[in-house]
């Protein structure tokens, strides 16, 4: 697996040069709490976003809260500008399930109807259970379903695989 | 107080009914808080929902008229996607005939998930809670002058969302404290969550007996019980609640409890004015105050609807995940 700060700048070259070649207008970058959140402050510096860096917190949006109940939510959701008509970056850690994204978009058209939505995943993991996929990836890897990729953060972020606690 | 958490939490600790303050731990009052806050920020959205409670059926039961209560509950179960039944047991089959466990019954029967109970009788949430089906959430919307939970902790994000802290603060209930749930709530929890002072200010008639066991300091003159303060709690004088001459006239009991521009400057300069209302204008609270810029009535008003959504929410969930 490439280390954290290859994996960002990559994502930020491809990043750019998407922006670019569709002419994506001012974007606004939101990361999922709280990994992602990590991972787009980086990219949203390193792209030089004009528009501020928005985060979600999707614990109100889960699909499980009727299974595993409410989890503590400390840091709420903040989107620095209105999402209508917006062209949107949406970012996470790891891209697993899918379940995550699918609550992040709910959550976002609860704002408003955005243009586009673009998302960008440091990594894509094997086992994906609906049909959702990132635009941008930094590496995919295949794991078995007892093993989890974990970011470690904010500074330095770190990515590591480790086996689930049963 | 072991009884009353043995009902109010599950095996592993959560909340899955909230009949009274006393006796929860800190960590629930502060994660209440902390669900608030965060439930502050869908007000903000343009769909002002969250899908947490989705297909889930809140019942209101209303044996005692309300209306900021009931609104604000009906509003904080919509924004959490709740379906919402309101019951005005006053025009319904309890004033038929029918007995409150039949009444009970027939709201299990249509699959309710949660009662959120207001009555004039003090108790009548815990006799509920302890009737209904191991599914069912019961939730104290107030109880004859015994609790009225959800107030008190409305109020508390209200100081914290001002304070940020509970530990320095002095803060003063002034009022009908005999007649008034919302006191012995705030009481409770003022005191769990570890501010530096509680003291109540009411006339010798207005206060229960052996009070101060509660944690507090009383003072029957407003003007000395007002120096240092940070909060003020004003109480509604509760007419409907006397059944004696418990004080002279509404006059006098103005001029010695009524807080007035006057006397609020002997509070801290940063003092806000809160009060639970309906406020009796001219009663216990001068109008220019409750208008002033000290006054955080109408915030309560928002902040119940967040404070109501985080009990809610955590009761379900706890029911959801713990073991009953």
């Amino acid at each position: 697996m490439k280390d954290v700060d290859t994996l960002v700048s990559e994502l930020v070259q491809v990043t750019r040069k998407k922006i670019q070649d569709e002419s994506i207008e001012d974007p606004m970058m939101i990361g999922i709490h709280t990994g992602g959140a990590w991972v787009a402050e980086r990219l949203h510096e390193g792209l030089a976003l004009k528009t501020p860096l928005g985060a979600l917190n999707i614990s109100f949006y889960r699909d499980d809260f009727t299974r595993i109940g409410m989890h503590p939510q400390v840091t709420p959701s903040h989107l620095p500008a209105s999402v209508e008509d917006r062209n949107i970056i949406l970012v996470d850690d790891v891209l697993y399930t899918g379940r995550t994204i699918r609550a992040a978009l709910n959550e976002i058209f609860d704002y408003g109807r955005p243009r586009r939505v673009i998302l960008v995943c440091l990594v894509e993991r094997s086992g994906r259970e609906l049909p959702i996929q990132a635009d941008i990836v930094g590496e995919y890897i295949e794991l078995a379903t007892n093993q989890q990729v974990k970011l470690a953060g904010p500074q330095p972020l770190n990515l590591s695989i480790v086996d689930a606690a049963t | 107080m072991g009884y009353k958490n043995s009902i109010q939490l599950t095996k592993d600790k959560k909340l899955r009914h909230f009949l009274t303050i006393e006796g929860l731990p800190r960590a629930i009052l502060v994660e209440i808080l902390d669900n608030a806050e965060s439930f502050l920020t869908v007000g903000e959205q343009q769909v002002k929902k969250v899908p947490l409670l989705r297909g889930k059926v809140i019942v209101n039961l209303f044996f005692e008229n309300s209306t900021r209560t009931r609104t604000t509950f009906e509003l904080a179960a919509k924004r959490l996607s709740a379906d919402v039944l309101n019951l005005n047991i006053a025009t319904s089959a309890t004033s038929k005939g029918e007995s409150l466990l039949d009444t009970l019954q027939n709201l299990e029967a249509m699959h309710a998930d949660m009662f959120v109970v207001r009555h004039a009788l003090s108790g009548a949430s815990f006799f509920i809670a302890n009737h209904v089906a191991p599914h069912i959430s019961v939730i104290n919307a107030g109880d004859g002058c015994y609790a009225h939970p959800t107030q008190a902790m409305l109020d508390m994000l209200t100081i914290r969302k001002h304070f940020g802290a509970f530990a320095d603060l002095n803060v003063a209930i002034v009022g009908d404290i005999l007649h008034s749930r919302v006191a012995r709530s705030e009481i409770h929890a003022l005191t769990t969550l570890g501010v530096n002072e509680v003291r109540v200010i009411a006339p010798k008639t207005l206060l229960p007996s052996a009070i101060e066991s509660m944690g507090v300091h009383v003072y029957n003159d407003m003007n000395k019980g007002l120096e240092g303060v940070d909060v003020i709690i004003m109480l509604r004088l509760q007419k409907e609640r006397m059944d004696g001459a418990f004080v002279p006239s509404e006059e006098e009991y103005f001029n010695c409890y009524g807080l007035t521009e006057e006397k609020l400057r002997l509070a801290n300069s940063h003092a806000i004015v809160m009060h639970p209302g309906p406020i009796n204008r001219g009663v216990e609270i001068e109008s220019s105050v409750a208008d002033g810029k000290q006054s955080v009535i109408l915030e309560q008003v928002s902040n119940g609807i967040a404070a109501r959504m985080a009990i809610m929410s955590m009761c379900m969930s706890g029911i959801a995940a713990g073991e009953v």
